[in-house]
Parts: structure tokens; C-alpha cells; sequence
């Protein structure tokens, strides 16, 4: 949410801000015009030496902290213990990448069916969270009563662990899949509606007077005005929800069973394929930074170029 | 005199603080004629904003009344259009589409697709902006922002052009102008204008008649100037003209002599 934040005062700062930069930018013209004629002669370093330098200084730090993370990990599983090192794990991970996809029965399928089956859980749980959750937000942002009456309820419900709804789940779908994504459902929705709520709590004043002034219908304030404003914030809801509910998704398939990620980790451990569940958690790493990434993009698209 | 557009009768405006009521604006009465560009003037704090948004609709007055073209002003509407000091563009739509968005509220019931785009256009093209008809807000300059502001405004044909201090956050050779585009757009337009500044030189340069506020709390009007200096006005040629330097005085006099404002 933070972030969202941060960037929604840019958006006010720029408003106040820029005629003033633009002075500065006109007083900095005359003393920064000495400085770029005296930079012309001193250039011995080749520009291609400094593009490595800057791919150096990009790539480097990122390898070492990953070389330090498998040494540590070599040096404990070194130490004795049950722990494979990062060898064992890598002959392993060749021979399962080898064939993600196979299919020996619905008891022993690959890991991919398993990833992209956990995938889909977090996708329709998170779906349905959107669904309501959004529209949840506006209502709430946007009436006061709403948000005082809901937030209560909000405030009690938030809190709990997502997994505590499991029961329920089995209870009113009698079957475990349904009830895992009712788990993501749970989970996904809290992040969703707040960060919606406060975007709209938050669209600037400056907006909603324009709104005013032209007497808009409340059709094109949502339109043109509520929506486009509110999107950040929305897109960070997203983006937490998603995270959270790739989190919660691991423990509740270890719970439920079935097919995927979670129980395939649970699956492995009763057949003490230890290697097996480390690759586990780095491809769960993998798949979740890969989510949070895709979403960062997305709200970058859509930051109306405040950076 | 010319018509009446807008009529402020016995307005006054006050807020319940934590500390009790603060009476902001008392005993305001004034009335603008159509065609007449009135300033209104004063140190900070002294309600002068608090007017405009009064004349807005933007707040309502707690005490007295007023009037836009004989109705009761109960809420904000396009006949009065505002701009705003920090031009308030919607920062996910172009130019265009900010002016369009004006232009199809007030117009839209009537005219085609085209003919809205062509008002739209007309505007941007009136502040000299046509050639970032499909810029975004973020991706031109303060003053080209505030221009665009002040061609939403008017593409919106208002009875009555409200602006809030719209050239404050400009640098002074952008504000300079700015004042020369906005007085070309008046002799254009004849428009009405009410203006809030703290800029003497703006005050007269652009004024019929110049609205001067006293000190809050419980600010009210003390006194009014009327400027009788003939239009098209060259700002060159007003710097050594002998009204327009009496003007100033007399301002100036207002400002630092009579109202003379605590130290901050």
C-alpha cells in the first residue's frame, strides 16, 4: 500500500510543484552552461568501459548475494544432517525439469501440472476476491455509512488466518478443491477492498472540484475520474492480494490434497524426497516473484507518468 | 450599466473549529455586470478564495445570499466555470480530451461528435496550445497547463469565469504571458471575469475594477477601485502612464499602509 501512497503524492507534488521546478530549471540555465563546455575535453575514459562498468555494477551485487545464499546452504548441509546440498538438489531438479508435464495418474503428475494447478486455484479464488471485492472498495470509499458500518466487520475478519476458513469452506462445498479456493478467496478479498477504499478516499480534492464544477453525472466521475485515479491503488491491492494468496495457497493444498504445489511439497515429505521439496520452495519463489514482477509492470503502465 | 451577472448580498461564511466558530467573510456585498473583469485583492488569509468558491458554489454561504443571473447559487455548475491554481487537469487525459470532457458536459446534448472536438480544438488553438492537442498534462510546461486550464474554461462559453489565483505558481515572465493571452482572450470573448491575486501589477494591468479585502478574521470589503484605463492595454506603455501608476498607489497603499499585515 505504501507505495501506492508515495505515488498518489507525487501526483500532488507534481500539480504544486512543477511551475516551481520549471523556475528552477530557468535559473540553472546560466550556471550550467561553463560546466558542459569543460566537459568536452576531459573524456579519456571510452564509453565502452563504462558501459561494463555500469553492467558490473548491475549485475554484481545480485550474483553475489545468490553465490553467498548456496554457499551457506552447501556449508549447513556440510555440516551432517539430512539437508541435500545444493548438488544433490541440482541432479535431482535436471531429472524432474526433464519432463514437467508427465502424467502417471492423477496421483503422481508432473511438476508442472502441479504449479499451473495452484496457479488456477489462486486464479479463480483471486478472481472472485476481485469481483467482489473491488466494487466492495468503491461502495466503501465513496459513502461514509459504508465505510463505517463495514469497517468493523472489516477490522474483526481481517486479522484471521485465511487457512481458519478452510472447515467452512469443506462444509458448505463438501469437496476440497472448491474449499482451497474459497481459502484464496478469503485471503485475496481484505487486500482488495482496503486499498480500493483508500484510493478513493484519496482521489485528490483538485479532481473532485473539477467534477463539481462541470456538474459531471456520476457515471463519467467514475468514468473519467474515479477509476483512472483509483487504479494505482487498485493495482497494489492486486499485486498484495496475488502475493498473499500464492503464500496461503502452499499451506492450504497441503491441507486439502489433491493436486498441486502445496501438497505435491506435503507429498514429497512422506516420501522423504527432501531434494524435491527445496526445489519446491525455490520454484514457489520463482513463481511468486515472477507474479510480483508482471503486477509492478502493470502499475507502472499506469502511473500516468509521474515517475 | 449592463446587465447583472452576478449579485453577493449580505454573504458572510463561517467554520466550527475545534476552538469555536472562526468567521472567515462577513458583510460581503457586491455585484458584477456583464463583461466587467473584477480582481478581487488582499493579504493571505483574508477570504478571498473563500469568495470565489462562494460565487462557485464550490461552498455555501452561512449567512446572506448570492446570485448567478438571478438565480440562487446552490451548487456548483458549468455557467460558472473555475480555474483552478494548480490547474487541476485530469493527469490520464490529453489536452484535448481535458477540454473535450468540458465542452461535451455543456454542449454535448446538442452537438455532434465533431462539432464538440472543433469547440474543443478552438479553444486550445484561442491560448496557442494546438500544437500539444494530444500531449498529456504531465509532458508540458506549468504555463502551457494553466493555459490549457483557462481554454477548458472558456471552451465552456460560462456566463462567468472564476479563476483562483491562476497565474500564482508561474514564473513571472510566464505569468507576464499569460496576463497579455488572457487580456487578448477577453477583447475576444468579452467574457466576465472575477479574479483572485496577490499581484499588484496583475490587479491593475487586467481589471475594471479591483475588489480590495481587509484583513481576516471576519474579513469584508474595504474598499473598491475602479481601473478606468483604457483597453487594449499594452503592458510597455502602462508602466509610465499616470493612471495606471495612481492605481498602484492606491493599492499599494491599501495593502501596506491600512492593512498592514502582522509579520507571519
Amino acid at each position: 500500500m505504501s507505495a501506492a501512497i508515495i505515488a498518489s503524492d507525487k501526483v500532488v507534488s507534481m500539480t504544486a510543484g512543477s511551475a516551481a521546478t520549471s523556475v528552477r530549471a530557468a535559473n540553472e540555465a546560466v550556471p550550467a552552461a561553463p560546466p558542459v563546455v569543460a566537459a568536452a575535453p576531459r573524456e579519456p575514459r571510452t564509453p565502452v568501459s563504462e558501459i561494463l562498468l555500469s553492467i558490473f555494477k548491475a549485475v554484481f551485487p545480485p550474483i553475489a548475494g545468490m553465490v553467498l545464499l548456496i554457499a551457506v546452504w552447501a556449508l549447513l548441509a556440510g555440516t551432517g544432517g539430512s539437508i541435500p546440498g545444493p548438488l544433490p538438489v541440482w541432479e535431482a531438479a535436471k531429472v524432474l525439469f526433464a519432463d514437467p508435464f508427465y502424467n502417471n495418474g492423477p496421483n503422481d503428475l508432473g511438476i508442472g501440472w502441479n504449479v499451473l494447478s495452484s496457479l488456477q486455484r489462486v486464479g479463480i479464488g483471486f478472481g472472485f476476491a476481485a469481483l467482489v471485492g473491488i466494487p466492495l472498495g468503491f461502495i466503501i470509499g465513496r459513502f461514509a455509512f459504508m465505510n463505517a458500518m463495514l469497517d468493523p466487520i472489516i477490522s474483526l475478519l481481517r486479522p484471521v488466518s485465511p487457512l481458519a476458513w478452510l472447515p467452512i469452506g469443506l462444509l458448505v462445498f463438501k469437496q476440497a478443491d472448491p474449499a482451497a479456493t474459497w481459502t484464496i478467496f478469503i485471503c485475496s478479498i481484505w487486500p482488495m477492498i482496503i486499498n480500493t477504499a483508500v484510493g478513493v478516499q484519496r482521489v485528490p480534492q483538485d479532481y473532485m472540484n473539477v467534477a463539481r464544477v462541470l456538474d459531471l453525472s456520476e457515471w463519467k466521475i467514475v468514468t473519467k475520474i474515479l477509476f483512472p485515479s483509483v487504479l494505482p491503488y487498485m493495482l497494489t491491492g492486486i499485486r498484495l492480494s496475488i502475493g498473499t494468496a500464492w503464500l496461503v495457497i502452499v499451506a492450504a493444498e497441503m491441507l486439502t490434497g489433491g493436486v498441486g504445489i502445496g501438497f505435491w511439497v506435503w507429498d514429497e515429505w512422506n516420501n522423504l524426497k527432501v531434494e524435491h521439496i527445496i526445489i519446491a520452495i525455490f520454484v514457489i519463489g520463482i513463481v511468486g516473484l515472477l507474479l510480483e514482477q508482471f503486477l509492478l509492470l502493470l502499475a507502472r503502465r499506469f502511473s500516468y507518468g509521474n515517475s | 450599466m449592463s446587465k447583472v451577472i452576478v449579485k453577493v448580498e449580505n454573504a458572510g461564511m463561517s467554520f466550527d473549529t475545534k476552538k469555536g466558530k472562526f468567521v472567515a467573510l462577513r458583510d460581503i456585498d457586491l455585484t458584477i455586470a456583464e463583461g466587467e473583469f473584477v480582481t478581487l485583492i488582499g493579504h493571505s488569509g483574508c477570504g478571498k478564495s473563500t469568495l470565489l468558491n462562494l460565487i462557485a458554489g464550490l461552498t455555501l454561504p452561512t449567512a446572506g445570499n448570492l446570485f448567478c443571473d438571478g438565480r440562487e447559487i446552490a451548487g456548483p455548475g458549468p455557467e460558472r466555470a473555475v480555474v483552478f491554481q494548480n490547474h487541476s487537469l485530469l493527469p490520464w487525459l490529453t489536452c484535448r480530451e481535458n477540454v473535450l470532457l468540458a465542452v461535451e458536459r455543456v454542449f454535448g446534448k446538442k452537438e455532434g461528435k465533431g462539432k464538440l472536438k472543433a469547440r474543443a480544438e478552438a479553444a486550445l488553438e484561442m491560448v496557442h496550445m494546438d500544437h500539444a492537442l494530444d500531449k498529456l498534462p504531465h509532458e508540458i510546461s506549468g504555463g502551457m497547463k494553466q493555459r490549457v486550464g483557462i481554454a477548458r474554461a472558456f471552451a465552456m462559453e460560462p456566463k462567468i469565469l472564476l479563476m483562483d489565483e491562476p497565474f500564482g505558481a508561474l514564473d513571472a515572465l510566464t505569468r507576464a504571458s499569460l496576463q497579455d493571452e488572457l487580456n487578448g482572450v477577453m477583447e475576444k470573448t468579452g467574457a466576465t471575469v472575477v479574479m483572485v491575486t496577490h499581484d499588484v501589477d496583475e490587479a491593475v494591468l487586467l481589471s475594471d475594477r479591483i475588489v480590495m479585502m481587509t484583513n481576516g478574521p471576519a474579513a469584508t470589503i474595504g474598499e473598491i477601485l475602479d481601473v478606468k484605463l483604457a483597453r487594449p492595454r499594452d503592458r510597455l506603455k502602462l508602466a509610465h502612464d499616470h493612471d495606471f501608476v495612481e492605481c498602484r498607489a492606491a493599492l499599494l497603499e491599501f495593502l501596506y499602509q491600512k492593512q498592514v499585515k502582522k509579520a507571519a
